[in-house]
């Protein structure tokens, strides 16, 4: 099972990622904006990053430009949470080093089949 | 795999939204106030966009396909392809209002879109000059009629640094069909040497088969995340033969679609929401910390008890100190998750101020202070009608008219302000104006109409200020349907006094008015002074207090009626016998050998008589009324540290009945 980092500043969206996740026995960390997800990402390691794109303080693109700065995230797969109407947004991630995005609405099925996909 | 049970996150979804609204909110206000702010604009975009996402999430697709619309007009205005103008914010503060509704009405599980939800729709899709991209439908993946496709993939350098890999690729074409690696070979982007190799560089291209009726969206799909990261060329097969052989309704793997019908779990308890606080994590860690500190003292405790001896009687002591100090910290701790910013409230009044403005044509600045004040959440629920009943009565009476400010050479601009800050054990809210102040003449005209004083009497400017609170008076020549005669001051005086609070108000003519509401910091726990009368134990709330004293029988006089005196501080005040007003027998009725306790409420004193101070105790508030009925001069009860109840003294109340006989 992997760790992932969940970061969203909705509450109700993040405990949803997080509640799936774990419930398919993911060891889940949260973080609710990109300021604070680099922190934790600098205190621990993880298999995977899902992050929302609008986030106050940090935009979850600015978080991925730095996460592929750090030498331990390198490669670590980074899925954007996005929606549907930002076509530019998930280029500008790619730009950023994102690996790839999940399109919201998605449900828990989606989620864990899309986790599954990058993770293997 | 069992399904996520995604109503329990309902909740949560609907508290963030209505936060997600008012800020939306303060923000349009803070635009329409001139401020040329970009972060403002980003605010009301991302709580759209949030908005937007966990209702199409959590699957309300009528608030979802509504807040589509405004975010799609608000990505013109964040693109700077829309400028703001008053229009714009008005039609956006009406969209707040309506996804506020729509939210509303989704918590409680009724129909959610209405007649007016729909043409506020139409009115911002037409606003809305591109095409708005349709919301999610993953679109049915389509079966082709083909035998399999031609791959050719090659990496570009940086295409393990995007965190994707050829073998994850690899796997996923596999799972749509059998793949067959027809060549791989290193490109030319690769170095001569072998020692210069990058291994965080790609320098592989792969030509590939993927054989079988495998629908082109989904091999699209694998490729999905790297554009830009390869080059790509996907073909079909030409292989007549194999097209024909293979069946087109082959149960090719389709992945699970984003389903538009994806089915909502109705709950019966939707309209049942219960209440809920967030709590800041601080709040939670000093909580633990505070259990841990009670959890050492209590082993400690059954420590010594086990094997007690009385040579560790000292050490006993040390303990139950150790164990006064835990419990009295983690209380407070406790009290403190109650606690919630007064902001809450305060963030209604821009809108509110913004819309009288408009309806009174006046022009009004709002200044907020001390919005980090906390309140007991119970405080905070009840404080917000008499605000704003004040708030309005501000703009309505007090504050002038631009042409008449400028005549009396003031500003054209009239300022409302409102601050909120601790003093003492109290949380004190003060709503000032620099409007034209109280009215003296017309409040004494109007309290003669009405007969709440004699035509000639003299009055202090106290005692006018306090005629407003009087029931039913209101002095507007017209009653506006905004401060009409349906709720008067008196009405605020009376929610406030619910709280355990108090509400006056200081004025000066031409100046403008402040208003103060003092409110207990919580409605849960105060502090007493336990008091005995007879075998009765009441409790007197410590913030009331004035002073305790021993009266000698000379110094209280009779007067009409029966009741009776005292001098105390330059004026005379009644006598209040506990014993007598609540029937206790056994009582000390000699009051050479009993205790008067001055309280004080409002500025107005009475001396409770009382047979002894028992001591200083926190009490724990229980309501009377829940549990028996409503008792006048009891504004609950409480348990002692012995078991025993004791009552405790609605200070309002008794002041008011101990005035009442002074005046009979």
């Amino acid at each position: 099972m992997a760790k992932i980092l969940a970061v969203d500043d909705s509450v109700s969206m993040r405990g949803m990622v997080a509640f799936t996740l774990r419930g398919a026995g993911h060891e889940v960390a949260e973080a609710e904006n990109g300021q604070l997800a680099l922190d934790v990402a600098r205190g621990s390691s993880f298999d995977l990053v899902l992050a929302d794109v609008n986030m106050p303080v940090m935009d979850g693109i600015a978080m991925v430009r730095e996460l592929r700065a750090m030498d331990a995230y390198k490669g670590v797969p980074i899925l954007m949470l996005t929606t549907e109407s930002h076509t530019e947004k998930k280029m500008e991630g790619k730009a950023a080093g994102a690996t790839g995005w999940l399109v919201k609405p998605f449900d828990p099925e989606q989620l864990l089949a899309t986790v599954k996909r990058v993770l293997g | 795999m069992s399904a996520v049970d995604l109503t329990q996150f309902h909740k949560t979804f609907f508290e963030e939204s209505r936060e997600g609204l008012d800020a939306m909110e303060a923000a349009l206000l803070a635009l329409d106030s001139g401020s040329t702010d970009h972060e403002l604009v980003h605010t009301i975009f991302r709580a759209a966009h949030s908005i937007k996402g966990g209702a199409a999430t959590f699957g309300f697709a009528d608030v979802a396909a509504f807040t589509h619309v405004a975010e799609s007009l608000l990505e013109e205005v964040r693109s700077e392809r829309r400028a703001v103008d008053s229009g714009l914010i008005e039609v956006l503060l009406r969209s707040v209002d309506c996804m506020r509704a729509m939210l509303e009405r989704s918590s409680q599980g009724r129909p959610v879109a209405d007649a007016e939800s729909e043409a506020l729709r139409v009115e911002l899709v037409q606003l809305v000059s591109g095409e708005i991209a349709a919301p999610a439908v993953a679109a049915a993946s389509l079966v082709a009629p083909v035998s399999g496709w031609n791959i050719a993939f090659t990496a570009l350098p940086h295409l393990l640094q995007t965190g994707n890999d050829p073998l994850r690729l690899f796997r996923e074409l596999q799972q749509l069909g059998r793949l067959e690696v027809v060549r791989a070979f290193v490109t030319d982007s690769a170095p001569a040497q072998l020692a210069e190799l990058d291994p965080s560089q790609c320098h592989l291209g792969w030509e590939l088969r993927l054989h079988g009726a495998v629908a082109r969206g989904d091999v699209d799909a694998v490729f999905d995340w790297l554009d830009g990261d390869c080059e790509l060329t996907i073909t079909p097969m030409v292989d007549a033969a194999a097209a024909d052989a293979v069946p087109q309704t082959s149960d090719v793997p389709v992945p699970p679609a984003a389903s538009a019908s994806r089915p909502i779990r109705e709950t019966a308890t939707a309209s049942s929401e219960g209440s809920s606080i967030r709590v800041g994590i601080d709040k939670v860690d000093a909580l633990i910390n505070m259990m841990g500190e009670l959890v050492i003292t209590q082993s400690m405790l059954s420590d010594i008890g086990e094997k007690f001896e009385l040579s560790q009687l000292g050490r006993l002591r040390d303990g139950l100190v150790q164990l006064e100090r835990a419990t009295r910290e983690l209380q407070e701790s406790v009290m403190r998750i109650r606690m919630l910013p007064i902001a809450s409230v305060f963030n209604r009044f821009p809108r509110l101020v913004h819309d009288l403005e408009r309806k009174l044509d006046k022009r009004v600045r709002l200044e907020l202070h001390g919005e980090h004040t906390e309140l007991d959440k119970t405080v905070l629920e009840k404080i917000g009608d008499p605000l704003v009943h004040l708030v309005r009565n501000a703009i309505d009476h007090g504050l002038e008219s631009p042409a008449q400010r400028k005549a009396a050479g003031k500003p054209e601009t009239g300022t409302l302000k409102l601050n909120a800050y601790h003093e003492g054990g109290n949380i004190v809210v003060q709503i000032s104006d620099d409007g034209a102040g109280l009215n003296h003449a017309a409040i004494v005209a109007k309290a003669q109409q009405r007969g709440l004083v004699a035509a000639g009497q003299e009055l202090s400017d106290a005692e006018v200020a306090e005629l407003i609170f009087q029931p039913g008076f209101s002095t507007a020549a017209q009653a506006t349907d905004l401060s009409g005669r349906g709720v008067g001051m008196d009405v605020v005086r009376r929610n406030v006094r619910d709280l355990g609070g108090s509400v006056g108000v200081r004025s000066a003519s031409g100046k403008g008015s402040t208003f103060t509401i003092t409110l207990p910091l919580t409605l849960a726990i105060i502090d007493g002074l336990v008091t005995a009368v007879g075998s009765e134990r009441y409790i007197v709330p410590l913030t009331s207090i004035v002073e305790s004293l021993r009266l000698r029988a000379d110094a209280v006089r009779k007067i009409a009626g029966g009741g009776e005196v005292f001098h105390f501080r330059d004026e005379y005040l009644p006598i209040m016998r506990l014993h007598r007003a609540f029937a206790c027998s056994d009582a000390v009725t000699d009051i050479e050998r009993g205790i008067v306790v001055v309280i004080e409420e409002d500025g107005r004193r009475v001396g409770l008589l009382v047979d002894d101070l028992l001591g200083q105790q926190q009490a724990v508030v229980k309501s009377l009324e829940a549990h028996y009925r409503r008792v006048q001069g009891i504004s609950g009860a409480t348990i002692l540290s012995d078991g025993s109840v004791a009552l405790i003294v609605d200070v309002g109340g008794v002041v008011r009945l101990g005035q009442h006989r002074k005046a009979a």
